[in-house]
């Protein structure tokens, strides 16, 4: 195996008032990837990306709507076109809503029904454990992870999230009791038709070290770096 | 141009000016908040300009899945 599909490479790409990148890749390396740091305006990914994560903040102020302008960003021809070929693309928080908007993931993320913003620990329950983002988890197993957001209530209506039921594109759920934003059916996180696109709300860069409280979230995003090398195997 | 949340779409800004505006002693309800965006735009004439106000309401302005749009045209320089 060479070095290159040992530590898969991912790409973080950082748009103006992303602040959660330095984490990502940070949180990325732990769990054995190389990470690389891309500005907006590259139109292209690294030669070699094996995976995306798209990281939290507040990509352009959040004006207008939170992800709307960061979508028409360069680098997101270059991710879109990545995922539309079954590449691994992980969103959280601002990243999530950057691919609502894109229309990479359904839904849309809406100012809290509290309208406070709200910062802490949420526990998460798996709801599949057959995706590249959770195989190192399994069905039902419950994660804790924080959660730091004032726009973090995943809308869609009943008929779209019937669909998405019915297609298992829901893959986290707050736990019961647990809702922090508002979001319909406690929807933390939704993927992709193909499953190769995951948003969450969650923050897994946060949760990769007992000192942060939880290890959870290095079960997601070393599920991810899993299987990243895979794909980046299946490569050379 | 006029966007809006959606009827049925919750809206806590809504809400929370609502609560406010109560609190001042109006007997209001069913308030909500949206946005007003205000431009010039370079057309050959109304419906060009409107073509034009529309795609950008589709595109970028309003999110289809929870707001309504409205166009609002002031006339010509």
């Amino acid at each position: 195996m060479s070095a290159a599909a040992e530590q898969p490479l991912v790409a973080v790409p950082v748009f103006p008032g992303s602040n959660d990148d330095r984490d990502a890749v940070a949180a990325l390396e732990r769990v054995g990837a190389r990470a690389r740091r891309l500005w907006h305006d590259a139109g292209a990914l690294p030669d070699g990306t094996a995976a995306v994560v798209l990281p939290g903040g507040f990509s352009y102020g959040d004006y207008l709507r939170c992800g709307a302008i960061a979508r028409f960003s360069p680098v997101m021809r270059a991710v879109t076109a990545f995922a539309e070929d079954g590449g691994l693309v992980l969103g959280i928080c601002n990243g999530f809503q950057i691919l609502t908007e894109a229309g990479l993931l359904p839904g849309v993320l809406r100012p809290n029904a509290s309208l406070s913003f709200v910062c802490r620990d949420v526990r998460v329950r798996v709801e599949r454990d057959d995706l590249a983002f959770t195989r190192r988890v399994s069905e039902g197993d419950e994660l804790t992870i924080p959660v730091k957001h004032g726009e973090g209530c995943w809308f869609a209506d009943a008929a779209l999230l019937a669909e998405l039921e019915a297609n298992r594109q829901i893959v986290l759920r707050y736990a019961p009791g647990g809702n922090p934003n508002g979001s319909v059916g406690d929807v933390a996180g939704v993927c992709n038709e193909r499953g190769n696109v995951l948003g969450l709300m969650p923050h897994p860069e946060h949760a990769v070290d007992p000192l942060l409280g939880s290890v959870d979230g290095a079960l997601i995003l070393g599920s991810l770096v899993d299987a990243a090398r895979l794909s980046a195997e299946a490569l050379v | 141009m006029l966007v809006r949340p959606k009827p049925g779409i919750l809206d806590p800004q809504g809400q929370a000016v609502e609560s406010s505006l109560r609190h001042l002693g109006f007997a209001v309800a069913e308030t909500r908040v949206g946005k007003l965006v205000e431009l010039d735009v370079d057309a050959d004439d109304e419906a060009g300009a409107r073509s034009q106000l529309e795609r950008m309401c589709e595109q970028l302005l309003a999110n289809p899945l929870i707001e309504s749009y409205e166009i609002e045209f002031r006339g010509h320089a």
